[in-house]
């Protein structure tokens, strides 16, 4: 089921590449909704987790959604497009206040795995497991590919587009 | 991360270097015009070190029209950090990934940690700053410890992990969407064992070259880190298997 397409090497595309990834199959291991009941009721559109394959459906309608958000960012939220790509669907909200984009975040983003790890650097960096709920799976920042990803990029341009921000 | 800490909060975002950087201050009272310089000092760092503009130093030392030493003193610095991540990764942190100079793989993680020294540097106690993906975290978010989502290298909607904890770097480095760029300079061929690798330490100027050196080494990466002591790190494999160091536990109740 899990297929593995690894493309030849491409060329060295240094900073831009160094955390894309690529991406086989969907794994569903019971996946929990990540940030998102503050989105969804912005009106975000829903996507359930798992079934990107299915068609996470592009929402043009989704311009500003207003600062309602649970999430009390200030400014305006715009949602950029849904670009599907080979790997999966990426779309990303921007917060803007005045002329500055004050937050990405990412529209639908579940977890997998309740593998988590608490570190201590100042005794060392000493993990801890903490078991994820669907609650505290929130994250303030995500470390991965998704940012330097040409969906990603689209995405995000797609709703700065749309806040007019150059 | 919301309430009444994140009114005092500042927050921006900013494109360079091909990606999108965050500075994510939590602590109260620091000036607007720190952010500002720390964005400035991003750009500064892309105009300097691209290796996408013929006329940054790095393209111009590259080509010999420029001498080391008439370089600014951060192109040193960096070269010198570069070549003792290289002897500390047994060569598989390299400068010279096809042979040309390119820093690409330690001149981002090494802006950030900058970036973020200049916000402490300006009184902030409490901010993280993102570039790409890459984290440096410096103290709490005020409420509590930062909450760092690893993404699923199979599926960039997912979440593999989640670290959580105050003063620390976290750095992925995976297998390129559009092909495999990270190379065992040793041999030329490219890295496949891992579809990703997580590094977590304190420095992320270290962190980001471990996790592109051991993104190269493959399979062996996780016991190397593991003999290393101030690192964890979590592999995951082709397959999606994950393998992490001891410090990186997998809670008992790992099921949902």
């Amino acid at each position: 089921m899990k297929r593995i397409v690894l493309s030849v090497l491409g060329t060295v595309i240094g900073l831009v590449g160094l955390l894309s990834f690529k991406s086989h199959g969907h794994t569903a291991v019971g996946a929990t909704q990540l940030p998102s009941a503050a989105l969804n009721r912005t009106g975000a559109p829903a996507t359930s987790p798992g079934s990107s394959s299915t068609g996470a459906p592009p929402d043009p309608s989704s311009s500003p959604t207003g600062s309602a958000s649970a999430t009390s960012k200030p400014g305006r939220n715009y949602d950029g497009s849904a670009v599907e790509t080979q790997y999966g669907t990426v779309q990303v909200r921007v917060a803007v206040t005045g002329t500055k984009i004050t937050d990405v975040s990412f529209l639908q983003l579940t977890s997998t795995d309740d593998r988590s790890a608490y570190i201590n650097s100042q005794a060392g960096p000493m993990l801890l497991q903490e078991t994820l709920t669907a609650q505290s799976a929130k994250v303030d920042v995500i470390s991965g590919a998704t940012y330097t990803s040409e969906g990603y990029l689209q995405s995000l341009q797609s709703a700065l587009d749309q806040a007019g921000i150059k | 991360m919301t309430g009444p800490a994140a009114a005092a909060a500042r927050r921006q975002v900013e494109r360079c270097m091909g990606t999108v950087f965050s500075l994510d201050v939590r602590a109260p009272g620091v000036p607007a015009a720190a952010m500002t310089e720390a964005v400035r000092w991003l750009h500064w760092v892309d105009a300097t070190f691209s290796t996408y503009r013929d006329d940054s130093e790095i393209s111009r030392l590259g080509r010999a029209e420029l001498e080391l030493a008439d370089c600014s003193p951060e192109v040193r610095e960096v070269l010198e950090l570069a070549e003792r991540l290289a002897a500390g990764t047994d060569g598989y942190f390299s400068v010279y990934p096809q042979g040309v100079l390119d820093p690409s793989g330690v001149v981002k993680g090494w802006a950030i940690e900058r970036a973020s020294d200049l916000l402490r540097r300006a009184g902030s106690t409490s901010h993280c700053v993102n570039g790409g993906g890459d984290v440096q975290c410096v103290g709490g978010t005020g409420s509590g410890d930062w909450r760092i989502g690893i993404a699923d290298p199979h599926d960039r909607s997912r979440l593999a992990a989640v670290v959580v904890g105050a003063d620390l770097a976290v750095a992925t480095s995976g297998i390129a969407e559009r092909g495999c760029h990270v190379l065992d300079p040793h041999d030329g061929t490219a890295a496949t064992e891992l579809a990703s690798l997580t590094v977590v330490g304190a420095s992320l100027s270290v962190v980001d070259a471990y996790a592109t050196a051991g993104l190269a080494m493959g399979r062996d990466a996780i016991g190397w880190l593991e003999r290393l002591s101030g690192y964890e790190a979590l592999a995951i494999l082709p397959d999606g298997e994950q393998r992490a160091t001891t410090g990186f536990r997998t809670p008992a109740s790992a099921t949902r």
